[in-house]
This record gives C-alpha cells, sequence and structure tokens, in this order.
C-alpha cells in the first residue's frame, strides 16, 4: 500500500487547517482506505469532510468517530479502518504492533476410512502423501483457477444451468385473488363501487401470497475435500446467482462469508473473488465449531429460521464430535430442512463412521450424495421438495 | 431541529440527562446525523440499547417519538399510507343517497373521496409530513427483518424526504425527521441504504459504564450489587455463551435482585435469578459448568 504524502503525525498538530488542506487529507485517507480493500464511495467521502467540517479534527476521536460513522459500513472493516488510520493519522507502523506470524506447519495425518484407526499425526515415516487434513490452520491463498481442465469448464457450464428453487412457505404479504377468499381488499372495493356510481357491487379479496424459502448452503472447503470442493463452489455459485434469498458460507479453520463475492453473475470473477475471501482453502477442519459459529453470528439470529440448510461437506472433523452434534441440534431447532451433501457417500461400502459425520447425522433430514452432476441435480429436486 | 446541538460533549451530556449513558462514538454519530441532516444506522448484538437511543433523542429533544416495527412483509400500506374504506364506502353511500353519486358529478365525487380528508398516515408519511415544531424523531426498528423491496421504497423517502400520494399528490417535509434506523444484522442491509446513513455499530459497555448505567436505570439497587452484576454480566460475555447478555439483561437482572431484596449477589440469589440474565437452558448450563461461585467470587472481588 502507498505512504499517503507526508502524513501528519498526529490531527493535533494540524491546528487551523485550511479547507482545501482538510479536503485533500480527507482525500488521500479515502485513498488508503481503498487500498486496504474498503468500499469508500464519493458520497461517503463528501460525508466525511462535512462531518470534519462540524467536529473538528483537533481531537483524535473527532476524526476517528467521524470516519467510522461515515467510511465504514460493516463490522468486518474495523480492523482495516483502525490499521489505516493508525498509519495515517497517526505515523504507527501497524505491523510493528502484531505479533510475527506464525509460521505455517504442514501436518500430514493418515486416516483410514474406518476412521478407527490410530491417530497418525506427525508420522514421518508414514507413506501417506495426501493431506487428510491438517490439525493445524493452513492459511494460504490458492489461485485454483489453474487447476480447472477441460471437464470441470464443462460440467460448470452444466452447473449454471440448474435451478435450485425453494419450499414455498406463506408470506405476510397479501395479494389480489380473483375468487372471493382471504381478506375483503377495500381499496380495490372503493375503486370499483366509484365505477359503479357508488355502489359497492364487486367486492374484491386479497389473500397471502407465498415466499420461497432462504436458501443457506455451507461449503466444507479443507483439505479433506479438496478434490470436490472446487467442484461444488460452483454449484454454490449457480445456486446463488439463480434466484434470491440464497447464503453461501465456507467452512474449513474458520467461517467466510461468501455470499458477496459468488453474487457476481460472471463464474470465472465469482471464483477469484472467493479464492481472495477465503482465507483456510484446503487448510485444516473444524466443522462442528465452524458450524457453530455459523449458529451464533447468523443462523440462530435469523438466516437460518425457517430456511433450507445444505451442509456440503465430507463430515471430516478434527474437532470434538460432542461440539459438532451441539452445533447441528441448535442448526436443526431453526432451520426448516437440513441436508447433508457428502460427496464420499457414494464410495462402494461407504459407512458415516467418520466421527464428525456419525455425530451430526442424527440432527440430518436428508443425507445424500454430491459426487457427480447428477447427484446434484438429485439434490436440486430435494431442495425444493 | 430548532437549535442543533454545538459539540459531541452536549449530546452525550443531554442524552445522560435524559438517562442514558453513550460512548464516545456513539455520541460522535449521533452529533453527526444531527448536524449533518443523515439518518443513523445502528447496528448491534440485541440488547445494547439501540431502539433506546432513537427514545432519548425523542425526548432530549423534545421531539415526537414515530416508530415503524418493520416485520416481513411489510408494505406500504402499513408503512406509509391507507385509505380509510369504511369511511369512504360510508361517504360512497351518502352521496348516492343525496344524489351526489349521477351524472356530471363523478369526478368531483372521486376527488372528494381520495382527499387528505379520508387518508390514515402510517409513520413514513407522517413523519415527512409533520408540522410539529420540532422535527420528530423517526424509528425504524429492525429493518433487517423488512424485504428488500421496502428497503429500496425506504431508501427513495430517506433521499428525498418526499412520499407521493398518487390520489393527493407530493408530501415534501419542510424539516425532515431525525431518522434512526437500528438493525440486528440477520442479513446484510442493502449497500444503498448503508451509504444514506451514517453508521455505527453499537458495542456492549465498557465496565465502568455498564456500572453507571445499571444504577441510573435501576432504583434502589446498592452501589456494591451494581458493579457486582456488571462484573458478573461481563464474565457471562466472554465464556462462549450462545446469546451474551446484553445491557438491556443486566438492567433486568439487577431490578430482578433488588426486587428480592438483595444487595450482594450471591451464588444462592444468583441462581434463583438466573433466568433473568440468560435465555437459553444451554447457556445457564455452560455458566454452571464453568462455576457459578467462581464467577460470583471473581465479580464480589472486582
Amino acid at each position: 500500500m502507498a505512504q499517503p504524502p507526508s502524513p501528519p503525525s498526529t490531527p493535533a498538530k494540524a491546528a487551523e487547517p485550511s479547507g482545501e488542506d482538510v479536503c485533500s487529507l480527507a482525500s488521500s485517507f479515502g485513498t488508503a482506505l481503498r487500498e486496504a480493500g474498503l468500499e469508500v464511495s464519493l458520497g461517503s467521502m463528501i460525508a466525511f469532510v462535512s462531518s470534519l467540517g462540524c467536529v473538528g479534527v483537533e481531537s483524535r476521536g473527532g476524526v476517528y468517530w467521524s470516519g467510522r460513522a461515515t467510511l465504514v459500513h460493516r463490522p468486518e472493516d474495523f480492523d482495516s479502518y483502525d490499521t489505516v488510520f493508525a498509519r495515517f493519522w497517526e505515523g504507527i507502523d501497524p505491523l510493528s504492533l502484531l505479533p510475527p506470524p506464525p509460521v505455517a506447519e504442514v501436518t500430514l495425518a493418515f486416516d483410514d476410512l474406518d476412521g478407527d484407526g490410530a491417530d497418525g499425526e506427525n508420522e514421518e515415516d508414514s507413506d501417506t502423501i495426501a493431506v487428510r487434513y491438517s490439525p493445524h490452520e493452513l492459511l494460504r491463498d490458492k489461485d485454483f483457477a489453474e487447476c480447472t481442465d477441460a471437464e470441470l469448464a464443462e460440467l460448470a457450464e452444466l452447473m449454471s444451468q440448474l435451478r435450485l428453487g425453494g419450499v414455498m412457505r406463506r408470506s405476510r404479504r397479501l395479494q389480489p385473488v380473483r375468487v372471493p377468499r382471504g381478506r375483503p381488499d377495500l381499496r380495490r372495493t372503493v375503486r370499483r363501487a366509484l365505477q359503479a356510481g357508488g355502489e359497492p357491487i364487486t367486492r374484491s379479496f386479497r389473500q397471502p401470497g407465498e415466499q420461497p424459502r432462504r436458501l443457506v448452503l455451507l461449503l466444507d472447503v479443507s483439505g479433506s475435500m479438496e478434490s470436490y470442493a472446487r467442484a461444488l463452489l460452483r454449484f454454490v455459485h449457480a445456486a446463488v446467482v439463480a434466484r434470491r434469498r440464497v447464503e453461501a458460507f465456507a467452512l474449513g479453520t474458520r467461517l467466510t462469508r461468501l455470499t458477496r463475492e459468488l453474487s457476481t453473475r460472471d463464474p470465472d470473477d465469482a471464483f477469484d473473488r472467493a479464492a481472495d475471501a477465503v482465507q483456510d482453502w484446503s487448510g485444516g477442519t473444524r466443522l462442528g465449531e465452524s458450524i457453530g459459529i455459523f449458529c451464533d453470528q447468523w443462523g440462530v439470529r435469523g438466516m437460518a429460521r425457517g430456511a433450507v440448510v445444505v451442509v456440503l461437506s465430507d463430515g471430516w472433523d478434527r474437532g470434538e464430535p460432542a461440539a459438532m452434534a451441539e452445533s447441528m441440534a441448535r442448526l436443526g431447532r431453526v432451520a426448516h430442512k437440513v441436508i447433508w451433501v457428502n460427496p464420499l457417500k457414494a464410495t462402494p461400502g461407504y459407512a458415516p463412521l467418520a466421527q464428525g459425520m456419525a455425530a451430526a447425522l442424527p440432527f440430518v433430514d436428508e443425507f445424500v450424495e454430491g459426487h457427480s452432476l447428477a447427484s446434484l441435480e438429485e439434490l436440486a429436486v430435494r431442495v425444493a421438495a | 431541529m430548532g437549535v442543533g446541538p454545538g459539540s459531541v460533549t452536549e449530546v452525550a451530556d443531554g442524552l445522560s440527562a435524559n438517562d442514558y449513558l453513550t460512548s464516545e462514538g456513539l455520541a460522535t454519530a449521533i452529533f453527526l446525523g444531527l448536524s449533518l441532516r443523515r439518518p443513523l444506522l445502528l447496528e448491534g448484538e440485541a440488547g445494547v440499547g439501540k431502539t433506546e437511543v432513537a427514545k432519548t433523542l425523542a425526548s432530549w429533544l423534545g421531539s415526537r417519538l414515530i416508530r415503524l416495527q418493520c416485520y416481513e412483509g411489510i408494505d406500504v400500506s402499513q408503512a406509509v399510507y391507507e385509505w380509510d374504506y369504511s369511511r369512504q364506502l360510508l361517504h360512497l353511500r351518502t352521496a348516492e343517497a343525496t344524489g351526489g353519486a349521477s351524472g356530471a358529478d363523478a369526478a368531483t365525487l372521486e376527488d372528494s373521496l381520495y382527499s387528505e380528508r379520508f387518508l390514515v398516515k402510517r409513520p413514513l408519511l407522517e413523519a415527512i409530513s409533520h408540522d410539529d415544531p420540532a422535527p420528530p424523531v423517526l424509528l425504524i426498528d429492525e429493518v433487517d427483518r423488512a424485504d428488500d423491496e421496502f428497503e429500496a421504497f425506504l431508501l427513495e423517502v430517506l433521499s428525498d424526504w418526499s412520499i407521493t400520494v398518487p390520489e393527493v399528490g407530493t408530501f415534501r417535509a419542510a424539516e425532515p425527521p431525525i431518522v434512526v434506523v437500528t438493525s440486528n444484522r440477520t442479513r446484510d442491509v442493502h449497500d444503498a441504504l448503508k451509504r444514506r446513513c451514517l453508521y455505527h455499530w453499537v458495542e456492549h459497555p465498557d465496565f465502568e459504564r455498564e456500572v453507571a448505567i445499571i444504577s441510573l436505570r435501576t432504583d434502589g439497587v446498592a452501589p456494591a450489587l451494581a458493579r457486582q452484576v456488571a462484573a458478573a454480566v461481563a464474565r457471562f460475555r466472554d465464556i462462549g455463551l450462545y446469546k451474551p447478555p446484553g445491557v438491556a439483561e443486566s438492567i433486568d437482572w439487577s431490578m430482578a435482585l433488588v426486587r428480592l431484596g438483595v444487595d450482594a449477589l450471591e451464588p444462592e440469589n444468583a441462581e434463583m435469578t438466573l433466568g433473568a440474565v440468560l435465555k437459553y437452558r444451554e447457556d445457564q448450563g455452560r455458566v454452571r459448568d464453568f462455576g457459578l461461585d467462581r464467577i460470583i467470587a471473581e465479580a464480589t472481588s472486582r
């Protein structure tokens, strides 16, 4: 990020600044915020400058809170704002405040499908090559676009034609009906009475309409899902752009909301954004915990209430099975329906023995495959059922 | 707004005189909202006092509070205006009986039917068409519960400060109302609406402020009890509960304790009144597992 031109060490030193100074300082600050990834519109900048006019630039608090109120629109951006604020107005290098970044550690862990094998952490002599899952968070910014092959592209094309309908529920919004049913629509009745010389001969009615239920997609992006996550992300993208009221999240060692990133129609663009947003792509698994965080921050508050929740995961979880059961129980209590899509389910002889999967199953309404396009088509039908 | 506040401190003092203690950030946001005449969007956990901001603003500024509670499916007839149909029908029948409904007078009749006389103003129109000496405070509560269509409409009203009723004409606010929009963040409010507003995320108060709030809002609370409740609630907030208690719960809890004649928090009386502060069985279980005795011992020594 570019350093702003000669930042003042403190706003206090900029006593009696001219209006022009304030404007140019404010706009460099806005630029610095944009470089840090915040969306700062021109309207917000104007509001910020006007705010400084009201509050003044004499106190740190005044400048700080004016900026927070006008330039930042969501809590996720507070940290970036603080960092840029410290660097810009106070000349502090935020990196000096942070502890040194931990050295990423890759652990190869072996896990046989029976799930009861010896805990194979740190087995250097193990001949396992595939990273099944890692207890350590692998923070990797991985560019998955380069891994796409022709087939995947073709499948993606087909997936974008999948339409995920929704179960309907009654809405509170009333719609006019032709038959006399529901509540009288007086507005229309009066209108018609006027045409009939004041006599309400034809009566009109309204009744509650229907709304599709919200659809929430939780995609596991941990290492063990690597071979499926990319294809399933295309599916999730297709679902998000196809209709309204669809929310998407990535589950890994952390929870990342992807709805915004995926709402761009262009699939490649959407993927780039999603890959940037998900920092733990193909990292470790803390599935139960992530679902719990989803419940806390979004689900139970309202997003999952009465919604159809689809979890796309193989069920490998490094965390406690009890945590998984608890999270799924909470999710099940508020959701209309919970569907678990497991790509491994299609494997011959598969039994849900992975601890996480076994813990989650009692709270799952439907357990389906998700390894092929055909199974996803099947899923689309189940979602709408 | 008559005379707007001159400084952030004036806002903080004004609100605290009306029993609401703000943080510097919130006071700044309110001050800017009043000075720049922008709607203020407040987000935050349930129970941190978002709605209370609007109520307190109204009583401080001596203006009327107009509240619009949003819910799924809210539409124009509930939020903006509605015609008084029964009276319209009566009027029609009367006109008919006196012979006014026939012939050339039909147009006149229609005009009289759709005049302000039969217009029922709902909160938004009420706030725009006010003729109060001080502009009213318009509270749009829990906007995240309304749907996108309503939000788009709201955006239009908040940008133009005018509402058009096709049959009557356009109402324009002589002085725009002071608007406070709250959201619990069950979904994202649309960016366009956010851009219209000043934004503030309301946090749980820090310890000293929470003590002050409890003392201010609970009659007859012993100073020691207020501190203990604030300390215990602060502890509850960082042991990973489903629903960390907000200030509203702290106040409820102290009220419950005061009502029972308690002047110091003890494991027994805390156990009995736990339902006032923790409303999930799992949360109560978690606090017990963690050790209610331990939390109370810590709180008492703070």
